[in-house]
């Protein structure tokens, strides 16, 4: 129904592009060809094909979410989409072992720098299959298990199996479905009882064919009293023709377990960025997402916490950012399953000129649960008049020892906020930004430092071409 | 002649269609503290707003000659860069964007591309500068306006205009709703900045603020335009007798 023209904006480092040449190659479309295909090059077991192929049936049965969700999702032409495609199969180890034409997108990138100064240790994906990946010895010693999700299947299947799909059912969603038959890439993480891993994970994620949808897979599993903290960033190149990103990741947090999920998104504007993410919480256990979403055609992710076990505590922080052309819809959704469990969602929206944001929430107390406590806060900062922002949260609490608390608020940045600041010399963009960080500024400080770096610089980029 | 003065040549400006300032003329020169005074509706704050380049205020006729380069008709962070402060009557709110980090990004915004600020020298400024102005150092890390008391928020502009040290300074109004001891600091402050190198305009509806800022000249607005000058004899003139008298002496004329 609607027409969206591709909107030309510089997106700093991530537009660029080199010619890659794929080894393997699953061609345009989606048919059960198409999943055999990728199981076999992917060399895979009988259980996990037959996963794939029940996933493409569902997915093919399940209809388009438009009842809810924007028409525009009508837009992505699934036949015309390249569902696999990979330089080669087994992860290189060494950075000399990574191919020349790949290592210079990656040396762009940063990611070497990005390790040597603070990562414990990389997994970077370039297209579908990780084309580096490392760990500090120290991690693999106390038996942190950090690799690709298709050597995660291989190598340990006693775990792996055991939690995969679990959390996130192939039924889930239609997206959740396309992903659980095409899935390739994606991390997989296993901390030992008791092992409290001090830096972040880090995986960096980019698309570099065109008309490539990015389907990663992701399952962390954070065993008995552990800690970690994962941190995946993504930019993609800018395209003529829409890309989609179907991700899907799952966390589950054993009793005691702490969990931290960090994402900063950069995606260019004509990708379909439709994510599902979703963490088990046992006793004790904590699980927080921090995402960040900024850029995209269409984002639809609303990452989720069941607090399984008692005192169980969930969080979402989230911050996205609405240019022109661009519709996030973001959310979270919170499942107290147990009694003194408590979750706390704090989401920030900016919509910028035609920008559109959407916040989407679900908070569920079932009535003979006892002493849950949820908080959420929404606040939505409009930047001109032109911007759209609605709230959606569906709070459904029962019984009398639970107790909820919802704010939202909507604000703009004034002409009176910008005159003073140009009174002062930043130019309208600079003064822009600085408000915009302003009132971001309280969740942007529960990042890692360089994340909070990173994300500031991002926001100042989009402030820039946002001002005439 | 006119390289080392703020100098206004027959403005006009009017707010929508409604002329405020008619035919307004005014030097200021580097190193001097003028006044202007006037009742309430005259077109007093309209100056300020107007030179510092609002984009509500329509300059229709005239000039405002900062160091010799015509500023009307300027983006306003140009006229900021280019040497010219304005200290609000009513300072806006910027939440989230704590004192430290905004008057740093206005220092920066000075800069040439690849300069940077030298971040221990730029704090042993602030401190410098708030102890002066009797500011609690905690202020650094608070939100730019945000919850401050009257008096806070124009200890906080003075502060600005300390750290930035533009050519030339307006006033707007600076006293309004200060009780007599901070009215003291803020005057302090001023006080300290006066020199060679700055020229500022002090826009004010009571004398009770040139006791403590004595300018060297003091002009009153009327109707849009300067209809008296003289030294701060006249400021005390007006507080004795008020405005009425002017008003008497414009009729008869």
């Amino acid at each position: 129904m609607q027409s969206q023209p591709t909107l030309e904006i510089d997106r700093d480092k991530g537009d660029f592009h080199y010619d890659t040449k794929y080894e393997y190659d699953a061609g345009v479309g989606l048919s059960e060809a198409t999943v055999n295909y990728i199981s076999s090059v992917k060399g895979e077991p009988e259980w996990l094909h037959e996963f794939r192929l029940k996933a493409l049936d569902i997915f093919n049965r399940k209809p388009m979410p438009t009842h809810w969700a924007t028409k525009d999702l009508e837009n992505i032409h699934f036949d015309k989409i390249r569902y696999y495609l990979a330089s080669g199969q087994r992860p290189s180890r060494t950075w000399e072992e990574v191919p020349d034409d790949i290592k210079e997108t990656f040396e762009r990138l940063g990611v070497p720098e990005q390790e040597r100064k603070f990562l414990a240790g990389v997994e970077a994906q370039f297209d579908s299959e990780a084309a580096y990946s490392n760990m500090k010895e120290e991690l693999s010693k106390e038996g942190v298990i950090f690799v690709g999700s298709t050597e995660g299947l291989k190598e340990h299947p006693e775990i792996f199996r055991k939690w995969f799909g679990k959390v996130i059912p192939i039924g889930d969603n239609k997206f959740s479905a396309l992903n659980s038959a095409v899935f390739s890439g994606g991390s997989f993480i296993y901390v030992p009882p008791g092992v409290k891993v001090k830096q972040p994970l880090q995986a960096y994620f980019r698309n570099n064919a065109e008309n490539f949808g990015q389907f990663e897979r992701t399952l962390i599993i954070a065993d008995e009293g552990s800690e970690v903290t994962y941190m995946e960033g993504c930019t993609a190149p800018k395209f003529e023709s829409t890309t989609l990103h179907s991700a899907v990741v799952e966390l589950i947090a054993m009793p005691g377990a702490r969990m931290q999920y960090i994402t900063v998104q950069n995606w260019s504007n004509n990708v379909f960025n439709l994510v599902t993410k979703r963490g088990m919480a046992m006793e004790d256990a904590t699980i927080k997402w921090i995402d960040c979403n900024i850029g995209s055609r269409l984002t639809m992710k609303y990452p989720a916490v069941i607090l399984r076990g008692k005192r169980a505590r969930g969080e979402v922080l989230s911050i996205a950012l609405a240019n022109d052309g661009q519709h996030q819809d973001t959310g979270a959704k919170m499942i107290h399953a147990a009694d003194e469990t408590t979750s706390n969602i704090v989401a920030k929206s900016i919509s910028v000129g035609k920008g559109r944001s959407t916040y989407r929430g679900l908070v569920h107390i079932p009535r003979h649960l006892k002493n849950c406590r949820n908080n959420t806060e929404c606040d939505a900062l409009l930047i001109n008049s032109n911007s759209r922002t609605d709230t959606y949260p569906a709070i459904s609490v029962r019984g009398d020892g639970n107790s909820v608390q919802h704010e939202a608020s909507v604000s703009k940045v004034s002409e009176d906020q910008i005159f003073y600041m140009r009174q002062r010399g930043l130019n309208e963009g600079e003064a822009m930004s600085l408000a915009v960080n302003g009132f971001v500024n309280d969740l942007i400080r529960e990042f890692p430092m360089e994340y909070s770096v990173e994300l500031k610089r991002l926001i100042e980029i989009e402030m820039e071409g946002s001002v005439g | 002649m006119t390289t080392n003065s703020l100098q206004i040549e027959n403005l006009a400006v009017q707010i929508g269609d409604k002329p405020i300032l008619k035919n307004f003329s005014l030097t200021v020169p580097k190193g001097e503290v003028h006044a202007i005074m006037g009742p309430n509706g005259t077109g007093k704050s309209t100056l300020a707003k107007a030179l510092a380049g609002h984009p509500d205020y329509t300059v229709t006729e005239g000039r405002a000659l900062l160091d010799g380069t015509d500023i009307i008709g300027k983006e306003p962070d140009e006229i900021a860069r280019a040497g010219l402060f304005m200290a609000f009557q009513y300072p806006t709110e910027i939440p989230g964007v704590s004192i430290a980090n905004f008057i740093r990004a206005a220092l920066t915004s000075r800069l040439e591309e690849g300069e940077e600020l030298d971040a221990v020298q730029y704090y042993r400024r602030l401190y410098e500068k708030m102890d002066l102005l009797k500011i609690d150092r905690k202020f650094t890390s608070r939100s730019v306006n945000e919850g401050f008391s009257g008096g806070e928020k124009k200890r906080c502009e003075i502060l600005q205009l300390a750290m930035l040290e533009p050519s030339y300074a307006i006033l707007d109004e600076t006293d309004s709703g200060l009780d007599i001891d901070a009215l003291k600091v803020v005057a302090s402050g001023v006080n300290a900045m006066r020199g060679a190198g700055i020229g500022m305009l002090v826009i004010t509806h009571y004398q009770r603020l040139l006791n403590y800022i004595v300018p060297d000249a003091v002009h009153v607005l009327w109707d849009g335009r300067i209809v008296q000058s003289g030294d701060k004899g006249l400021a005390m003139q007006l507080e004795a007798n008020g405005y009425d008298w002017i008003k008497e002496e414009l009729v008869t004329a």
